[in-house]
């Protein structure tokens, strides 16, 4: 991937959902950019419009008009629709996501969790090896065959951070990730969302309405009613 | 470090009592599938046994029902009808005969038979031909006659066992007052034979009057054109030829029925197991729709998804096939006996006979069957957006 300045550009991204008879305009003409290895917090009370636009940059959906760039490459852009498998391409190369409720399989151990990605697909450079590197260093090396349901919230949050990042992702997307935990753990989270941009140089996109999470970022982006404010 | 069949048997642990329902009803219908081919092989396998333990593969007789006959027979030897010793000799010149042997039977009324007497039948063979007809026939005691008129028999198993003979013990021949010497047991053959008892030809024609015979068995030279031989046979004038290819055919059409009853049987298990595999996967489906969006996030294809909800069912149906298949092979005995009971005519042997071909047959369709039903879950869980499971 090469080292663009700009390694993520949106431009008049819109979403407009259709409910019945009536339109709603979840994300008007958003435009901004991201350098990479930006921690960038988007944040704003809720119906704002931060994950409609998270969902569009980590392309889960296709926004109604607007262009987004990505890594030099153009990802929406000229009206075009990307089919799922177009989008489940882009993800796997590009984002690793983290969200509020953590999703872990419950029948699999820690381990088997973070290492799930590779039943799927496997990045190139991608190895083994590094599933219990990244368990060691989020703190989960004497959990890694414990359930999901053998350990606490905050401890299931790094399991999917580490399940997140596997794959080594150029972007980590995090909708939420202390939605469900308690102030300590979100402490906790935020922390080890702040080293892995500093320390390994990973472009963290966050969405979040505590306030202490979303100042840990270097920039942070407010937004209200589908709106970017700076 | 895990792999996508690792993922689908612990996905499948999750509602360990579903699964087993779910594996009991595949059980169910492999177990009938199994236990149908392994009686549709193994019912002809003992047929054409029996058949081929009768040394000949045609039957010369007088005309008339030959059904009619063995009844009349059985009735008291009566109305028999006889054709002439020397037709044996006419018959032999055809090319495509190996061996021909001619037969008496006959039939006497036994007041001490039973508790109200019963049909006592004698087989009369030729010393020089009959045996060499049979030679799978093993003598538990004794041997064959030592002339071709001494006033000697030879018992079946069963018959010596029922009449408590052995041999140098003398039997009685009822209606004639004519005593025979035992001078051979022969093994058990799992045949009609066990219950007959052979006599000298000219013996049996000497005690009942009768200087003729019933039957002239024929066997037929290897590669030889049986029906070539029959339509010659058919000519000659007063006989009537009796096929045993025919008689199998006439008694596997009175089982036919029986069979398409137990093919129902099976049929409808199989639809029943289906359903239950559909409905379990499908649920299991419904249930994960947010941990499949969650892996599509992670780069799953929908193919992916679709293969590891075709795995799921595939290690169901392979569970249940493999454990019906192991349930039909332990029980066989007791299916056996169950089709002894309800069958009009059942030949010795084995009727039930799975074998590794019939095994893997029951479970490719058990498989294929299973790997339809998964078709609509897995194709329905490869088309989950992740978005929209996410938000749910």
């Amino acid at each position: 991937m090469e080292n663009s300045a700009m390694f993520l550009e949106a431009r008049g991204l819109s979403r407009v959902y259709r409910r019945g008879s009536e339109d709603i305009h979840a994300l008007h003409e958003v435009s901004f950019s991201i350098q990479r290895g930006e921690f960038v917090s988007f944040m704003g009370p809720s119906g704002s419009g931060k994950t409609t636009l998270v969902n569009l940059l980590g392309c889960l959906d296709n926004p109604t008009s607007g262009e987004l760039d990505l890594a030099g490459r153009k990802i929406f852009g000229n009206g075009n629709v990307l089919s799922e498998r177009d989008l489940t391409r882009i993800r796997r190369e590009i984002f690793g996501y983290v969200f509020q409720n953590f999703y872990l399989i419950p029948t699999l151990t820690v381990l088997e969790n973070v290492a799930l990605p590779f039943a799927f697909y496997r990045k190139p450079g991608a190895r083994l090896e590094e599933v219990r590197r990244l368990l060691a260093m989020l703190g989960m090396e004497r959990r890694m065959d414990h359930l999901p349901a053998q350990i606490s919230g905050g401890e299931m949050q790094r399991v999917a951070i580490a399940r997140a990042l596997v794959n080594r992702p150029e972007i980590l997307l995090a909708d939420e990730p202390t939605g469900n935990l308690d102030t300590t753990r979100s402490a906790e989270i935020g922390e080890i969302l702040q080293h892995l941009n500093r320390n390994e140089g990973l472009t963290i996109i966050m969405v979040s309405h505590n306030p202490n999470l979303a100042r840990l970022g270097g920039r942070l982006i407010e937004m209200r009613d589908g709106k970017v404010f700076k | 470090m895990i792999t996508r069949y690792q993922i689908a048997y612990k996905n499948l642990l999750r509602k360990k009592a579903r699964t087993l329902l779910t594996i009991i009803g595949i059980t169910l219908s492999s177990w009938v599938l199994v236990s149908l081919l392994g009686f549709n092989q193994g019912y002809e396998r003992a047929l054409n046994r029996d058949i081929e333990n009768m040394g000949y593969q045609i039957m010369v007789m007088a005309k008339g029902c030959p059904y009619e006959a063995a009844t009349m027979m059985l009735q008291g030897g009566t109305g028999l009808r006889y054709i002439e010793k020397s037709m044996v000799g006419s018959i032999l010149k055809e090319p495509e005969i190996d061996q021909a042997t001619p037969i008496l039977m006959q039939a006497f009324f036994d007041p001490n038979k039973g508790e109200n007497g019963g049909i006592a039948g004698y087989f009369g063979v030729d010393p020089a031909t009959y045996p060499s007809m049979k030679p799978f026939f093993r003598f538990r005691q004794g041997e064959w006659f030592h002339d071709d008129s001494a006033d000697e028999a030879v018992m079946g198993f069963e018959a010596a066992e029922l009449e408590q003979r052995e041999v140098g013990d003398m039997i009685f021949v009822p209606e004639k007052n004519v005593k025979l010497k035992v001078v051979g047991i022969l093994e058990r053959t799992g045949t009609q034979d066990d219950g007959t008892i052979f006599v000298p030809l000219k013996t049996l024609q000497k005690v009942s009057g009768i200087d003729m015979i019933t039957t002239i068995g024929i066997k037929v030279k290897k590669d030889a054109d049986i029906v070539e031989l029959e339509n010659k046979l058919y000519k000659l004038p007063d006989v009537q030829v009796v096929s045993l290819s025919q008689v199998k055919q006439t008694i596997m059409k009175l089982i036919s029925t029986a069979r398409i009853m137990v093919l129902s049987v099976a049929i409808i298990a199989i639809l029943i197991a289906m359903v239950g595999v559909i409905n379990t996967i499908l649920m299991s489906v419904l249930e994960r729709i947010q941990e499949i969006g969650i892996l599509k996030t992670m780069g799953a294809m929908p193919g992916d998804i679709f293969s590891l909800v075709w795995t799921e069912t595939l290690i169901l149906c392979a569970c249940g096939g493999v454990a019906g298949i192991g349930f039909a092979i332990g029980f066989a005995s007791a299916t056996d006996f169950l089709v002894r009971i309800i069958l009009p005519y059942a030949p010795a042997g084995g009727l039930v006979v799975i074998d590794v071909s019939l095994a893997m047959l029951t479970m490719g369709i058990i498989l294929l069957v299973g790997l339809m039903s998964g078709l609509y879950p897995a194709w329905k869980a490869g088309r989950v957006r992740p978005l929209e499971s996410i938000r749910r």
